[in-house]
């Protein structure tokens, strides 16, 4: 339990520093790298806590294809080197006194909500129990994604197909001078304009115009 | 103080929701580390939900933190798309100087 518990302050000491780093970091390749430590220590904790299928996939989805897809567009957006930090930038800076008193209020209103939670420990027991104990954490979760909630799945799967298209066509762009293919004169093309039947008779060649 | 309740994390996630928050209202730079804030505030949801699966020994919170993933990796292609759409258009992806709506 000591050992859990040194884990536990160590990798959310980890997460909080890097999140702070990501929001106030100079440069935006650092953040993004910030990002990445970020998800990495909080799918530690994942997986110390005993939810190990869903640390793997964070690490999966977030480190190899979310921070990969934001280091891509902030090199190729030439954006990474800022002039100033945010806080020293302060020309019109009116939003940073009331942003900082919002966030705040959000974050007591927080704890104040976990500890309304501790005082109330007899909601536990109304719980369903249907984390199966004698099976891996990936069997019960497919055992519950596959059965009970199906359709939602089906759904995410109809989201992340909108959300390629939507991608694709946001960033399309025809270029002028550039030869492409036109599928639709391609298919469409039939026997008769690309095949003709010769009658070659012997000795004199067929005369084809081209 | 060693024994790590479900206290510690869902204060670990109110302290991460609540810097992705900062990074949103306090963000003077570009765009791009405001789409970071909301990952980060999608991380910190996908803390408390994890967390109270595990302790309430209940599994919808991790099915629903899959769901949430799914969620969060479309909105980033999403967002980054537009990014690059609105940088191809308007040369600039600062804050300050994106003023198209007059906010």
């Amino acid at each position: 339990m000591l050992a859990h518990a040194i884990f536990f302050y160590f990798f959310s000491f980890v997460a909080i520093i890097s999140a702070i780093m990501v929001t106030v970091s100079k440069n935006t390749v650092h953040s993004v790298f910030f990002l990445i430590l970020d998800f990495i220590s909080i799918s530690c904790l994942f997986i110390m806590i005993g939810a190990e299928f869903l640390g793997m996939i964070m690490l999966i989805v977030y480190v190899g294809a979310v921070a990969v897809l934001f280091l891509f567009v902030v090199m190729m957006l030439n954006v990474a080197q800022q002039k100033n930090q945010w806080f020293k930038s302060s020309d019109t800076s009116t939003h940073i006194p009331i942003g900082l008193i919002v966030s705040l209020i959000i974050f007591f209103e927080l704890i104040i909500v976990i500890g309304g939670w501790k005082y109330k420990p007899d909601i536990i027991e109304n719980f369903s129990d249907n984390l199966i104990s004698n099976s891996t954490n990936t069997h019960t979760i497919g055992s519950v994604l596959y059965t009970e909630y199906i359709h939602l799945f089906q759904i995410s799967g109809m989201i992340l197909l909108v959300a390629m298209i939507g991608a694709i066509v946001l960033t399309f762009r025809k270029r002028e001078g550039v030869k492409r293919q036109n599928y639709f004169s391609q298919i469409s093309r039939e026997k008769n304009q690309g095949v003709e039947l010769v009658e070659v008779k012997s000795n004199e060649g067929v005369k084809i115009d081209v | 103080m060693f024994e790590v309740s479900l206290g510690h994390y869902l204060t670990l996630g109110a302290i991460i929701f609540t810097i992705g928050v900062i990074g949103i209202f306090l963000n003077r730079k570009n765009v791009i580390v405001i789409l970071m804030s909301i990952e980060l505030i999608l991380l910190a949801v996908n803390i408390n939900l994890v967390s109270f699966s595990i302790f309430l020994q209940d599994l919808s919170g991790q099915i629903f933190t899959l769901f949430i993933l799914t969620v969060a990796a479309a909105e980033a292609a999403i967002g980054l798309a537009i990014i690059v759409v609105y940088y191809r258009n308007a040369g600039t992806i600062r804050v300050e100087e994106i003023e198209n709506l007059k906010g």
